[in-house]
């Protein structure tokens, strides 16, 4: 058992890929996530790996598609401008399956927007964020030790299913301290005969491409493609649930939100309300079945969420829309409070209790 | 015409390249370098988004297919993960010169260690024969119908004499394909270019004035007659750089 010790979450994102295995790093410096770079900037070169700071966002993504062409874990992390800037990156990284993890500490936005924590590009990450028809996972920490456990299990997921993994998490997650554990002892890795690493003269080469030109053979690639997502939509939807048993009010929320939320929850139990908390862990796939179900008992669905409601139509897909749901949120770097949440709860309750 | 044996680092699969381009004399003496250095085993070509996009279908060795422009940074990644595999890009203009001049200028400043094939045919051959940033001054293209007009969308430029501007690259130099003498001169300066890479030497690039006949609207005789009366004018051939050269120079004084 490896010792706990205080970290950050964005440094905890760094040394759990390095402990993932991860050997190469390409970046661009943005706020709030810079203490990833720093770390690996000093880390990399003592381990044997690299650590790059790249021209520019779209260059960095680009890196990382060559070096996991070579079969290599590899990363990069920004924050939201950036990852605009990194989506043609990530569309060829799906149409080339290959696998990745990438990392986004949210901030406000539309364009420059803040520097301030934000939830908003969820719809970018949870629809894959460039062209074409793809898919990543997408993993929210809601804790340090979450953002290193995910971290690792991102890496994972990548190498299992030939695809990008995401941490999208936020300026808060990236900066809050809290005591973690670290360790590599589980961490599973996986074959990669598909890598270019050169012929050796000893099999035909390998091609890395995500051009095809023949529609009725770029199509069953595509349907290829979906069937894997179909099995990580079945196998991979994770989420936490809290006083869900009989909860007749679900709040639903994940990373910073999912935390507030959480004191909401007790708050209103304390008052008599019968509520509860859904925490995604994976926002793609979504836990769509684990809603469903609670849509038996619930009377209302409650997205918290730090945007201007993105979430809460995967809410309302999930439970098939039927039962209300409601929007409770902050948007362009605030933060909605557990007072905020509660009286949202008690709203949806309608004072009957 | 020069006819050539096949290279053994090219595959069977037959060229798509139209009548006359010298995009398919270009893949042979690439493919020559790498049977003559004996690097086909360890060596991963990038492919860029232009008429050369499917070399990945006619290099013998392992391929990548890069985005438009990104073959820079995608040799990167792919060095700094395998140093011991020998990495070359393939580029037009469009793509080397135009969307990846950041990652042109910044692999190049990096002294990244691998090698830049850059076909400059002053045109986009691939969407159809629109302005390229390599275009000549009056040149006549889809999207400059009355000829490029310096006074609006600007001058072409010349890579190698900008990247040589850099302290970082190892090696700069600017070859043809439309004679005899210049192929063969063409054949031993990329070569040297992937030797330097060999030797960890650093970033060596070798610009190949190319022809497109189908979208300059000519014969590919006239397009050769082109390249020696219009392009070298304007693209004068010769070794822009060549750092180890230069150290051994001055050793020597
Ligand atoms: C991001 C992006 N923008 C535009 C295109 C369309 N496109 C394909 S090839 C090309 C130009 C290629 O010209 P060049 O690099 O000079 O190569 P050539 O075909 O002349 O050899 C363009 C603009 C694309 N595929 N991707
Ligand atoms: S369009 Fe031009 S560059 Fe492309 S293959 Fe034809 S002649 Fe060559
Ligand atoms: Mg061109």
């Amino acid at each position: 058992m490896a010792d706990k010790v205080l970290m950050k979450g964005n440094e905890a994102i760094a040394e759990a890929a390095i402990l993932a295995g991860c050997r190469h790093y390409f970046g661009y410096p943005i706020t709030p996530q810079t203490e990833i770079a720093a770390y690996m900037a000093k880390r990399m070169p003592k381990i044997g790996g690299t650590f790059l700071q790249a021209e520019s966002e779209v260059a960095a993504i680009n890196m990382v598609y060559g070096t996991s062409s070579a079969g290599y874990r590899v990363m990069t992390s920004s924050s939201s401008p950036g990852m605009s800037l990194k989506s043609e990156g990530l569309s060829y990284l799906a149409g080339s399956d290959l696998p990745a993890l990438v990392v986004n500490v949210q901030r406000g936005g539309p364009g420059l927007g803040g520097i301030q924590p934000s939830q908003s590009d969820y719809f970018q990450a949870t629809r894959g964020g460039g062209h074409g028809d793809y898919h990543m996972i997408v993993l929210a920490p809601a804790s340090v030790q979450e953002m290193a456990d995910l971290t690792i299990t991102g890496f994972e997921l990548a190498d299992k299913y030939r695809v990008t993994a995401m941490i999208l998490a936020d300026g808060t997650m990236g900066q809050m301290m809290e005591p973690v554990e670290l360790s590599a002892d589980s961490v599973k890795t996986f074959d990669k005969p598909w890598a270019v690493t050169g012929t050796k003269m000893q099999r035909k080469h390998n091609i890395i491409n995500s051009l095809s030109l023949v529609p009725e053979e770029l199509e069953q690639q595509n349907f290829a493609r979906y069937e894997r997502y179909k099995t990580i939509e079945e196998n991979e939807a994770r989420c936490e649930t809290f006083m869900m048993d009989d909860a007749e009010y679900c709040v639903v929320a994940f990373g910073i939100a999912a935390r507030v939320s959480k004191n909401a929850v007790i708050a209103a139990r304390e008052k008599g309300i019968k509520a509860g908390l859904i925490r995604p862990i994976t926002l793609w796939p979504f836990p769509k079945k684990t809603l469903l179900d609670a849509a038996d008992k619930a009377k209302a669905f409650i997205s918290v969420e730090l945007s201007m409601g993105q979430m809460i139509e995967d809410v309302e897909l999930a439970i098939r829309c039927q039962r209300p749901v409601m929007l409770c949120n902050r948007a362009g770097g605030m933060i909605p409070t557990p007072e905020q949440v509660l009286a949202k709860i008690e709203e949806a309750a309608g004072g009957k209790m | 015409m020069i006819v050539f044996d096949k290279p053994k680092s090219l595959t069977d699969t037959p060229l798509h390249y139209c009548p006359g381009c010298t995009h398919g004399i270009i893949h042979r003496l690439v493919a020559q370098a790498i049977d003559d250095l004996g690097i086909e085993g360890r060596t991963i070509g990038v492919a860029p988004v232009g008429c050369a996009v499917m070399a990945y279908n006619y290099f013998a060795c392992d391929m990548v297919e890069a985005a438009h422009g990104r073959a820079p940074a995608v040799a990167t990644g792919l060095k700094r993960a395998n140093p011991d595999n020998i990495v070359f890009t393939y580029q037009g203009d469009g793509d080397l010169a135009s969307i990846g001049m950041a990652e042109t200028v910044h692999s190049a400043t990096r002294n990244e260690n691998i090698t830049v094939i850059f076909v400059n045919n002053a045109i986009y051959g691939m969407t159809g024969g629109q302005m390229a940033p390599t275009s000549l001054p009056g040149q006549v293209t889809q999207t400059s119908p009355y000829g490029r007009d310096v006074k609006t969308v600007g001058y072409p430029i010349r890579v190698c004499e900008l990247l040589s501007t850099l302290d970082g690259p190892e090696f700069i130099a600017r070859v043809a394909v439309n004679n005899v003498k210049n192929i063969n001169n063409a054949r031993k300066i990329i070569k040297k270019a992937f030797e330097n890479q060999i030797n960890n030497k650093g970033f060596s690039i070798v610009e190949v004035i190319s022809t497109c006949p189908t979208n300059w609207g000519m014969t590919p005789e006239k397009a050769l007659e082109w390249v020696d009366e219009k392009m070298i004018p304007y693209y004068p051939l010769g070794v822009y750089k060549d750092r180890s050269a230069e150290i051994q120079a001055k050793e020597d004084k």
